[in-house]
């Protein structure tokens, strides 16, 4: 009986674990195929740059903040 | 390259564990995950240092109304009056026991850790812009260019001015919310960096503490709804999709944009909130490293403050281009929905 509740807790930090660390990588992945393509775009019209460059962050913001709500969700749940 | 060599090996005589002197348990545990939710919460007093068990903090004065007696109580942590406590069990906040045992939270208006680091902010803003109003008044601006800090502060008005605000909300509409938007802007940008200064006059986490960007991001809802134009809200109740869609049987579509007015200034909150906090945290963890690694061995501990001083430098380069980057983020996203709700009528 304790050993199933204490498992069961371990269980439950490590779904908190997890979740945060898919999130991660599904930040990952999108801020990184973002400044990718940034990159490219930069290299072909070098004149562009300012405008590229906000719209980078401004999208990467959009990213960032789904992963972030995820994070504060884990991070509430987790002891 | 020599360094390098010296330094790996120095790390790895440092964590090899025959070298470290294997001490036993000390005398009091490190609570690690405590230290660091108590630097990150507010608090009552502005704690600076402790040395061998005394503590040097500046008071901060606390005002509170008693629920029982209904007058107000000015004080300080120490000189708490009677009935009143700091409650453990929740954050340590003052709580107030009744005659009849109940325990309440009372009125509390006082000036906190978070309050008073606002206040450094505004004071240090105020002095920085009228500083700068007073060159410009007393020179010719068409002529005359600024130098030195005049001129920082001018590029970085500037900066904000043109690039974020004007071309996200538009030419037609933009003055009107400039001075909110580079207010905010600056407001978030000297709390972030001065949240950064471990000691005194700065150090506080305010903008990651979600009170403080929960009132941000309501600003930033207010100015995007009270001012939206006809077309903002034709867009959220009528949109341009089949008519099945927006009234009958469900009207989705309205359910879903009139969702988006929330969730986009719940965004911004969580985005400065959660990136600051984060930022705090890992700092304050990787100082504790120095502490459990001093306390597990000699050996331990040179090891692991040399680690945790290269991670320290390097964390805290990192969260100055965040503080930059989060408040630009907050200014911009908040002007690209304010100027959403500017949306010009487009001929079908």
């Amino acid at each position: 009986m304790i050993i199933s509740i204490l498992a069961a807790e371990g269980l439950a930090q490590l779904g908190c674990g997890i979740g945060a660390g898919i999130a991660t990588i599904g930040a990952g992945l999108g801020i990184g195929k973002i400044g990718g393509s940034a990159m490219d775009a930069i290299a072909r019209q070098p004149e562009a740059t300012g405008k590229i460059q906000t719209n980078m962050i401004l999208t990467s913001a959009f990213v960032e903040g789904c992963a972030l709500f995820a994070i504060a969700a884990c991070a509430f749940l987790i002891k | 390259m020599k360094h390098l060599k010296s330094i790996l090996l120095l790390l790895l005589i440092a964590f090899s564990p025959t070298f470290a002197q294997a001490e036993e348990a000390s005398e009091e545990e490190l609570n690690i995950p405590e230290i660091v939710l108590e630097h990150l919460s507010d608090s009552y007093e502005w704690h600076i240092a402790s040395y061998e068990g005394k503590h040097l903090s500046i008071p901060l004065p606390i005002i509170v109304r008693s629920e029982n007696s209904g007058e107000w109580h000015l004080c300080t942590a120490h000189t708490l009056p009677e009935g009143f406590f700091f409650n453990t069990e929740r954050h340590g906040k003052i709580y107030e026991t009744m005659p009849n045992g109940e325990v309440i939270r009372p009125l509390d208006l006082s000036i906190t850790k978070a309050v008073a680091q606002i206040w450094i902010v505004v004071i240090v803003l105020i002095t920085v812009f009228l500083y700068c109003a007073n060159w410009y008044k007393k020179r010719d601006a068409k002529s005359d260019a600024p130098k030195g800090f005049v001129g920082i502060m001018e590029m970085l008005v500037v900066m904000i001015n043109d690039d974020v605000v004007k071309s996200s909300i538009g030419e037609r509409h933009y003055r009107k919310y400039a001075p909110y938007l580079l207010t905010a802007f600056f407001f978030i940008f000297t709390t972030n960096i001065v949240g950064l200064i471990p000691i005194f006059p700065g150090g506080a986490n305010v903008t990651g503490n979600i009170n403080i960007t929960l009132f941000l991001a309501v600003c930033t809802m207010l100015a995007i709804n009270l001012f939206g134009n006809k077309e903002y809200w034709k867009e959220i109740f009528w949109p341009e999709v089949p008519l099945f869609l927006k009234a009958y049987p469900i009207p989705v579509m309205p359910v879903i944009e009139l969702f988006g007015v929330f969730t986009k200034p719940f965004a911004l909150m969580i985005r400065l909130f959660a990136n600051m906090m984060a930022g705090h945290a890992v700092i304050l963890s990787f100082t504790c490293v120095i502490f459990l690694g001093w306390s597990m061995g000699v050996g331990y501990g040179l090891g692991l403050n040399l680690f945790s001083a290269i991670m320290l430098l390097f964390m805290n380069c990192l969260e100055v281009l965040v503080a930059f980057i989060q408040a630009y983020v907050f200014t911009m996203l908040s002007a690209v929905f304010i100027g959403l709700a500017h949306k010009e009528h487009h001929a079908e």
